[in-house]
């Protein structure tokens, strides 16, 4: 398994350089979100981000996306800095990403059209990307006639037929029942493993991020900064209830535990305030 | 079931109080037509075509006018919801400008364009613009951030992100915008159609007045309320449903 370490000297398929966003919020303050984030991620590495909800992990992700701007520090791919959205990193949204309006198939191929490859290779593609996923049944549904199972496997194989050298998730299995989420982890894995896509993947859940990451980053609550990376070096494939795996996140949601109370804390300020 | 029954039964007495007041002739049939006066009028008319006429005449109208409001209430609307200058100005504008009746158009129509096709499709525009303009600025506010965000994030910019992502999106939100749009064209029309000989169902409703024939009016009116009716009853409620369900704003049934 390849061992990331932040001096290796091959270069990083994605590299966070002092990232720090802070916007207005309702009273002219500024508030930060993110404070210096500074994080690399190798090529075909498995990263997941857990921190408390309000911490900015999904912000981040938006950040590599290029669906927004830094205030400061750059987001680097492959050594180049990021400009703006484009198809080399692909966001999984936590839901209603999907285009209603469009079947499985039109979904899968808007990414592929944009990219303006021919009719011909677009339907291998689409054909081969929801074979993957396990959707060719239902290939000319709408999204409204799916279960949130089968809406988040159409989401991957949306992101996968692009061909991305990174996928951002963004708490994609949140929503789900554990049975399937079990069942979608598998997937994931199996998908990372035959595709070798770099996957960065935000979640509140530590068992999950202990169940599939290489590295998971822990996040301080507001402002976000990374408060420490553990190197998970359990062999793969694993299980959510692995006693090897229950007992890394137990480790990790020690830390995260101080983390969690300190978000409670302002969530019970905020509403005596009120 | 149950509700056609009660529909049948309030629809007969209503016809039966009309009946039974013609009956007792307290004012004379140019005043207050029989139900069966009004019937013959409308089979007359139905039969020696004058209201196929009129009907496919004002229809006509009614889908260049609607067509061209809803084509320019995109383009408005649009504008108007991309710069927050423009929405605090224009969008104030037209906002208070809806509170004009469509009629008032009319005199500056007439002066314009004389007492012809224009002037009345100017009218129907008018009518209908400011609703469909502001129907797309909401719709544009209104619809989640996430389907712009998916789009661009899967490579769309532009005008292909609009075209293929935005306007889709906020679609539900402004359905019911497009058939406000309509109503008020509808109504614009068959005033503008009133001013003069325009072969419309306006003019039909002025040539009853003229020749005295309330039953003919009354016709006319019947069919200029089952025609809006089926239209936005039937047309706009269906796609207005149908796209809720859709895009999971409704539970699926």
């Amino acid at each position: 398994m390849p061992h990331p370490s932040a001096e290796t000297k091959a270069s990083a398929k994605v590299s966070l350089q002092g990232i720090s966003l802070s916007y207005k919020a309702n009273g002219g303050t500024h508030l930060l979100a993110l404070e210096d984030i500074n994080l690399k991620v190798n090529p075909g590495e498995f990263v997941c981000v857990v921190g408390p909800s309000g911490c900015g992990k999904s912000t981040l992700l938006h950040l590599i996306a290029g669906l927004q701007q830094p205030s400061s520090g750059k987001v680097l791919i492959d050594d180049k800095a990021v400009e703006g959205p484009g198809t080399d990193r692909i966001l999984i949204f936590q839901e209603r990403g999907l285009f209603p309006w469009l079947t499985v198939v039109g979904n899968v191929a808007f990414g592929l059209k944009t990219k303006g490859i021919s009719k011909a290779e677009r339907q291998e593609k689409i054909q081969y990307y929801l074979r993957l996923v396990h959707l060719g049944k239902f290939k000319d549904s709408y999204i409204h006639q799916l279960s949130g199972g089968m809406r988040q496997r159409v989401a991957l194989a949306r992101a996968l037929a692009t061909e991305p050298d990174v996928l951002l998730m963004d708490e994609p299995f949140a929503a789900l029942d554990a049975q399937t989420r079990d069942l979608l982890h598998d997937e994931l894995e199996r998908i990372w493993a035959e595709t070798g896509r770099t996957i960065i993947f935000v979640t509140h859940n530590v068992r999950e991020a202990v169940r599939l990451g290489d590295r998971v980053v822990l996040f301080t609550f507001r402002p976000g900064r990374v408060k420490r990376e553990f190197l998970i070096g359990l062999p793969r494939p694993r299980h959510l209830e692995d006693v090897a795996v229950a007992k890394t996140a137990r480790e990790i949601l020690d830390d995260l535990r101080e983390e969690i109370n300190k978000s409670l804390e302002a969530e019970y300020s905020h509403e005596a305030v009120r | 079931m149950k509700r056609f029954a009660r529909y049948l039964v309030f629809y007969s007495a209503l016809i039966g109080i009309w009946f039974l007041l013609a009956k007792l002739k307290v004012w004379p049939p140019y005043v207050f037509p029989t139900p069966q006066g009004v019937l013959e009028s409308l089979w007359a008319g139905f039969s020696d075509h004058s209201f196929w006429i009129a009907i496919g005449v004002s229809m006509k109208r009614m889908l260049l006018g609607y067509s061209l409001s809803v084509i320019l209430g995109m383009v408005l609307g649009l504008g108007v919801a991309s710069n927050k200058f423009l929405e605090q100005t224009v969008g104030g504008l037209l906002v208070s400008l809806q509170s004009l009746p469509s009629i008032c158009w009319l005199p500056l129509a007439v002066l314009w364009f004389g007492l012809t096709e224009k002037a009345i499709l100017f009218v129907v525009v008018m009518g209908s613009l400011l609703s469909v303009t502001i129907a797309m600025e909401t719709g544009r506010q209104q619809m989640p951030k996430i389907y712009g965000m998916a789009g661009r994030n899967l490579g769309a910019r532009g005008f292909p992100l609009f075209w293929y992502v935005l306007l889709p999106a906020s679609l539900p939100y402004i359905v019911s915008g497009l058939k406000q749009g309509w109503a008020f064209a509808w109504r614009s029309l068959i005033s503008g159609e009133m001013i003069f000989v325009s072969l419309g169902l306006g003019q039909m409703l002025m040539m009853g007045r003229d020749l005295n024939d309330m039953s003919l009016v009354i016709a006319v009116m019947i069919l200029i309320v089952a025609i809006g009716y089926i239209v936005d009853g039937l047309v706009f409620r269906t796609i207005e449903r149908r796209l809720q369900q859709k895009w999971g704003l409704t539970p699926a049934t």
